[in-house]
């Protein structure tokens, strides 16, 4: 009998060791383990025993069915872990197909110039005047020393729509308006985004319509030096850190003294090429101290108040910064432009 | 205005300084030189010959044969196809070997069988360009004064060895608009003298005014005519160093006494005019506003007809010349004029602008009259060109001048306190470097205590108040100089307004939507100004459009964005989404400013999904679109605001468009383009929308508060109801939600049903209604008596009923 248990122990395990699916795992277990399989069948002949060894044999017995399911324990557990592995390998994909595209739009790139600005000057205390673009000649000349008659306020530069309503030619307006809202008081801090008009032919560097992005800052102690730092910060800020800048005099009727701001070339690095001119700077703005006639006619007090403004065309910093080399580009909104300028930069 | 560096030194020291350091110098202290020209950049070997000989060429009609002494021995031969080459001339010959612009060498050569050593040259040839070439040799060979020396260098005795610096002038720099000007600024920069030019005359012993008498009628605009004479002159070249500096400044050379005329208008900024004296036909100038109508014939040969905005010099009766612009036919300088009638004037900017303007005569005098010219060079620079006169061309000048005066010339005085200067620049300045910038500058300068008081010469019109002594002082101390600092004082808030935040979370919103943000222009045509507008106004027109495309202002983006579609759907780009934030401007009436009104506006036209390798693909429709816009409200706490309502609106198709409705108010529209004008505009179906951004964001004003997240389950029935067809799912959505009261939850449409199934007339729609009490868990009896209410009000108020 004992030898009987131990030959049934063999078999089962050699045959657990061969099964290959959990069917015939099962089959096994049923065979050897179950009510109607041979180790059953032994026991129920112990009857036959002597009260000494019934005992024995029991747990020889019982010794037998634990290994036996032991072993088909474990193998059924082997067989498992195979079968997840075949349907999962069953299921694998190709993971270089394309991921199923997000529909996802994005500014136009003067809105993003433009807001890259905003949020530059706001970080330094400026908030965001905006005002009509439809203007009064008032506003857009007169507030702003161009009296009736100066050159550069020419009829066929503007574009008029009665005698005294013209399509603003600059955001300057906006900070005509401004001052004269604050009566005579300080400080003012603002940046003036917008579109102007002029009335230019279209072509790769002209457009009727196009965008400025003007600052201005009054207050009672305001130096030539605060602007040329402020310049200095939104230049490097704007064209990277290693940007030099250069102020040149020049002329404007609405500031007194002018300048003009220059950065050296980023093309370049400042040794000169075509975008250049072969100089190493490159023109970004014009600014200057407010003039004391558009302080005063806004009804400051020229004496005691000061102010710098400055002003720039965000069309021509896209074409720096991007090398956009036609205006018209900003204004055809071919969307295989636009989408260019999805990048995070 | 062109500044030849060589000649600049007459004036100004410049050893030392380049002509490239210069530019430079002047650039960074308040003229932009726009460029240094090097006037013989490329061009080597070109010497001065003498044509000993010249014979017709044996096989050719057109060419010369000549043997040009070249300075190295034996003449060489060269083949010429000048017609003005003859024999005796001094010419430039480019020697074998020669480099000419363009890299062109200069190579021995047979021309029809003759052998040619170098070649003659023209100007145009050595790099100059054809309109300042003197018109006697423009279509032929340059010829020397038969004094230049044979064998030296050509090039150097046509000044090209030279640099010719460009200034960029701003409107306020006008003094420099002449050589003097430009050397006070250079002399300034350099810390160095200006040196005057001379003007000794020996005037003969008769009077000007014995010849002529001055009247002016219009002193306003001339406060001063002063006539000088100068007779026996006798015509002719001009020297030809005088001629070369012309050429490099850009002026064509004519004759001795024009061209003087014209060198002082370059070296003083003061334009003059040369009349022959006996051509005036009169011994009288009375300068006078023109009659309307009145005909002139300018020395372009060109018929004016003048108005009373004109001023004219004349002969008493007739006009001699346009002032300040141009001189008359009638009393032109020719080669038999023997006695000159010179005018130095000061005709102000205003008049002389109108006049060039109108008659589209811009020239280097007008120019200077228009920015204005010294009040006290006048008189000077007529001195000077009469003294040329006599010295190159053989004049004798009359004593004085026949003058009208009535202009005052007070030089500007301002004064300054220094801590003006440096409170504005933010500097450190002493008094002393103050001073010393003026004296640099030759202001008269005079200094007590902190206060300087400065007397600007009239060449510096443009120095008028204290600010224009900081720009002075700041230039020349050097930008450079500067320090850099920012600004002190109360601080002020960085931030957006609510308005401005809100309009970038609407761009943010639409773009992670889907849609990419467009940028069109403002103005458009008639046709498409009366397309889509939300409100018909009058049309604001531009006085003077460039244009009839662009000569109104729109009422609407949408014409622009469809415009858009248009453009890319051309180009393989027929699926697209994009939108537009920007102004439409309605009319308020005739003399006061339009309203801006923000409109916000977008389109989707062809696919939605597209280009999925899983085969899925949507075309756009009403409810795409809609559910971007409801999206966009929900984001600015607006849901429970819109309403959409079924509408008819201009160029929209009649049964797939809704107006947009806020409280009540209608802002806008949504829904399916016409198809004809989808046909025109050769668009696949194409879904828009526009709406008052203003007014939307001016709504969004609601505050956001946490609401407890529900802890008791909520009971969900689902109802299939058939309705008529024409019954819409918002009046039935109206009807449950009154019914349900604050139990009812959500309200979802899960289903729509028109097919063959329905019953003529009727359609089925799906409903999914949540109940939900916050404070306890709902009973279905509850439950089923409210919604039995919803059922029951469905009925009675919308005929429907459940589906069997
Ligand atoms: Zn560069």
């Amino acid at each position: 009998m004992q030898e009987r248990l131990k030959e049934l122990q063999q078999e089962a395990i050699q045959k657990i060791e061969q099964s290959s699916s959990l069917k015939e795992l099962n089959d096994i277990r049923v065979a050897y383990l179950g009510k109607k399989g041979p180790i059953t069948e032994v026991l129920r002949g112990m009857g036959k025993l002597s009260a000494e060894e019934r005992p024995i044999m029991g747990a020889l017995a019982n010794e037998v069915r634990e290994a036996i399911a032991t072993i088909l324990e474990a193998k059924q557990k082997d067989l498992e872990e195979a079968a997840v592995l075949e349907k999962l390998a069953s299921e694998s994909i190709d993971v270089t197909l394309p991921g199923r595209p997000v529909k996802v739009g994005n500014h136009h790139p003067l809105t993003r110039i433009i807001e890259e600005i905003e949020d530059l000057f706001i970080g330094m205390g400026y908030q965001v005047a905006e005002g009509p673009e439809v203007e009064q000649d008032y506003y857009n000349f007169e507030a702003l020393n161009l009296p009736k008659g100066h050159p550069a306020r020419d009829m066929q530069d503007s574009f008029y729509i009665k005698d005294e309503i013209l399509l603003r030619t600059h955001t300057s307006p906006v900070q005509a308006r401004t001052m004269e809202k604050n009566q005579g008081k300080g400080p003012i801090k603002i940046i003036c985004p917008g579109k102007v008009y002029r009335r230019d032919n279209d072509d790769a560097t002209h457009s009727h319509q196009f965008m400025q992005i003007e600052g201005l800052v009054v207050g009672e102690n305001i130096r030539m030096s605060d602007l040329k730092g402020t310049l200095e910060v939104f230049a490097k800020k704007m064209f990277g850190e290693d940007r030099e800048i250069r102020l040149r005099p020049s002329f404007f009727p609405f500031t007194e003294p002018s300048v003009e701001m220059d950065i050296s070339c980023m093309i370049c690095g400042g040794h000169g090429c075509n975008v250049c001119k072969k100089t190493g700077w490159i023109e970004i703005l014009g600014a200057g101290m407010v003039h004391p006639n558009v302080l005063e006619m806004a009804g400051y007090d020229s004496k005691k108040y000061t102010g710098f403004a400055f002003g720039m065309g965000p069309e021509r910093i896209a074409m720096l910064k991007y090398g956009v080399d036609d205006i018209r580009h900003f204004y055809t909104n071919d969307v295989r432009f636009i989408k260019q300028f999805a990048k995070h930069e | 205005m062109f500044v030849s560096y060589k000649w600049l030194q007459d004036y100004v020291d410049l050893s030392g300084v380049s002509a490239d350091e210069l530019a430079e110098k002047i650039t960074k202290s308040g003229i932009e030189v726009e460029g240094v020209e090097v006037l013989n950049e490329g061009i080597t070997g070109v010497v001065v010959g003498h044509v000993v000989e010249r014979v017709q060429h044996p096989n050719a009609d057109k060419l010369s044969k000549c043997q040009v002494d070249i300075g190295q021995g034996e003449p060489v031969q060269i083949i010429c196809g000048a017609p003005n080459v003859a024999q005796g001339q001094k010419v430039a010959v480019a020697t074998v070997g020669a480099v000419l612009p363009g890299n062109f060498k200069i190579k021995r050569a047979k021309l029809r069988g003759e052998e040619s050593n170098g070649m003659i040259c023209s100007l145009t040839e050595l790099g100059m360009e054809a309109k300042i070439v003197p018109k006697e040799y423009s279509e032929g060979i340059f010829v020397f004064p038969q004094d230049a020396e044979v064998g030296t260098d050509a090039l150097s005795l046509l000044n090209r060895d030279d640099e010719v610096l460009e200034l960029g002038l701003t409107p306020n720099r006008a003094d420099c608009l002449s050589m003097l000007g430009v050397a006070y600024e250079v002399a300034a920069i350099l810390g160095r003298e200006v040196k005057l030019p001379e003007s000794d005359l020996q005037p003969v012993n008769e009077k000007a005014t014995d010849y002529i008498t001055v009247k002016v009628d219009a002193n306003e605009d001339n406060p001063l005519y002063a006539a000088k004479v100068i007779k026996n002159v006798k015509i002719g070249p001009a020297p030809l160093w005088m001629q070369t500096r012309l050429m490099s400044a850009g002026i064509r050379p004519h004759n001795n006494v024009v061209d003087i005329t014209n060198y002082i208008l370059l070296e003083y900024g003061q334009p003059l005019h040369a009349f022959d004296y006996d051509r005036l036909g009169s011994k009288e100038i009375l300068v006078r506003r023109a009659q309307d109508g009145e005909k002139f014939v300018t020395l372009d040969d060109a018929e004016r007809t003048l108005t009373f905005d004109h001023l004219v010099i004349t002969n008493g009766t007739e006009p001699v010349a346009l002032a300040g612009v141009m001189g008359g036919a009638n009393s032109e300088v020719s080669s038999d004029t023997t006695t000159v009638l010179l005018e130095a004037a000061y005709f102000t900017g205003g008049t002389v602008r109108k006049a060039s303007k109108d008659h589209g005569l811009r020239s280097e005098a007008s120019a200077r009259f228009e920015k204005g010219v010294d009040p006290n060079r006048v008189r000077a620079a007529g001195e000077r060109a009469a003294y040329l006169m006599a010295k190159y061309a053989g004049g004798e000048v009359l004593e004085g001048a026949s003058e009208v005066d009535t202009l005052t010339v007070e030089p500007a005085v301002v004064s300054i306190n220094l801590e003006k200067i440096n409170s504005v620049i933010g500097t450190n300045l002493t008094v002393q470097d103050v001073e010393a910038i003026f004296e640099r500058l030759q202001f008269a300068v005079n200094v007590e205590g902190n206060v300087i008081t400065v007397t600007a010469p009239t060449r510096r019109g443009d120095i008028k108040i204290e600010e224009d002594l900081i720009e002075e002082v700041a230039r020349l101390y050097g930008y450079d100089n500067i320090p850099k600092t920012l600004p002190i004082g109360s601080a002020t808030p960085g931030k957006l307004s609510d308005y401005q935040e809100k309009r970038r979370i609407v761009r943010q919103y639409l773009e992670g939507a889907g849609l990419y943000q467009a940028v069109t222009y403002s103005l458009t045509s008639e046709e498409k100004a009366a397309q889509f507008a939300l409100e018909k106004r009058d049309f604001i027109r531009l006085a003077m459009p460039m244009s009839e495309d662009r000569s109104i202002l729109r009422l609407s983006i949408m014409p622009q964005l469809l415009e858009v579609l248009k453009y890319n759907s051309a180009r393989q780009n027929d699926s697209l989404a994009v939108y537009e934030t920007g102004a439409v401007f309605l009319a308020n009436g005739n003399e006061v400013l339009p309203e801006e009104q923000e409109h916000l506006a977008g389109a989707i036209t062809g696919l939605w999904h597209s280009h999925s390798w899983q085969g899925e693909k949507k075309a756009v429709d009403f409810y795409v679109l809609k559910g971007i816009l409801e999206g966009l409200f929900a984001k600015l706490g607006l849901t429970d605001s819109v309403t959409y309502v079924q509408a008819k609106v201009d160029n929209m198709h009649p049964g797939r468009t809704a107006e947009i409705h806020l409280n009540g108010e209608r802002i806008g529209f949504v829904g399916q383009v016409h198809p004809t004008m989808q046909k025109e505009l050769d668009l696949k179906d194409t879904y828009v929308f526009e709406l008052s951004l203003k007014a939307v964001l001016e709504a969004a004003t609601a505050s956001l508060r946490y609401e407890a997240i529900p802890r008791f389950p909520s009971i969900t029935r689902d109802i299939a109801l058939v309705v008529d067809k024409e019954t819409v799912s918002g009046v039935l959505r109206d009807i449950i939600q009154t019914a349900g009261g604050k139990l009812l939850k959500e309200v979802i449409v899960f289903d729509l049903y028109e097919g063959e199934r329905m019953e003529e007339g009727k359609k089925s729609i799906a409903y999914s209604l949540k109940y939900m009490d916050p404070e306890r868990t709902l009973t279905d009896e509850e439950v089923t008596k409210v919604h039995t209410q919803v059922l029951e009000a469905l009925k009675e108020k919308a005929g429907a009923v459940l589906r069997g």
